[in-house]
């Protein structure tokens, strides 16, 4: 198990019902794909934050990754919707 | 690239374009073109009340600075400023800044061009629209034609 801090913006924030939250994951969660199918499992608040999963944008300890990153050492991940600024 | 000035700042007050391109131009004389462009909260139909910037503090800023230091690179630009808003913003008022200087002004226009190509699509930004009669309209939706913009950086 290891330990990481989560954070939520925009409508994944307002979905999940949480800005972040520190959780342990399994082993099996290795990439940041895992970790959007595991978060699925949690409740539906996440099922309904994460339905589209090919939409939500990940980012680790700040930077854009794909889904298909790993996730190990991690200290803080971020999901999001596709960015709207400017 | 190294000693080229990146100003990013993510702000909730607003900002002064002259006051922004005095401070990169001033004492400098190798400087040939200045471009500044403004993006400002749009309300066409008349129903908006305000925008709502929510972002991604730190990101935010780091992914800015990656940007711009690209296009430093890509044109050789000898200064960039890049000041973005968050909070509550009004129709009218100003949302981002970017000033880019160059020796000669089609580099100046392309890194400009650039950087708010990639801002758009990249920094950590989301917009959610309220409108005149107090409720929530949602979150802006990302446009396919803001990933067009970027994509043509990549084409040659």
């Amino acid at each position: 198990m290891a330990s990481v801090d989560l954070v939520y913006f925009a409508w994944v924030r307002e979905r999940i019902g949480k800005a972040e939250e520190t959780l342990e994951l399994p082993d099996n969660v290795v990439t940041a794909g895992d970790l959007l199918a595991h978060l699925k499992t949690l409740g539906e608040e996440y099922e309904a934050a994460l339905e589209h999963e090919n939409v939500i944008r990940v980012a680790i300890n700040q930077e854009h990754v794909d889904h298909h990153e790993p996730i190990a050492g991690a200290r803080e991940i971020a999901l999001f919707p596709p960015m709207t600024g400017g | 690239m190294a000693g080229v000035p990146v100003t990013v700042r993510v702000q909730r007050d607003d900002f002064c374009l002259a006051a922004e391109v005095q401070a990169l131009s001033s004492g400098r004389h190798d400087i040939g073109a200045i471009v500044t462009f403004s993006g400002l909260c749009r309300d066409e139909a008349g129903t908006l009340s305000a925008l709502e910037l929510e972002h991604y503090p730190g990101m935010a800023e780091a992914e800015i600075t990656r940007i711009c230091n690209e296009a430093i690179e890509r044109f050789g630009l000898q200064a960039v400023t890049v000041i973005h808003r968050y909070g509550s913003i009004l129709p009218g008022e100003n949302i981002v800044l970017v000033v880019t200087a160059s020796p000669h002004r089609q580099a100046a226009f392309d890194g400009a061009n650039f950087i708010m190509d990639f801002l758009k699509t990249s920094a950590p930004f989301w917009k959610k629209e309220h409108t005149a009669d107090g409720n929530a309209r949602g979150w802006v939706s990302a446009k396919d034609e803001d990933d067009s913009a970027r994509d043509r950086w990549s084409k040659d």
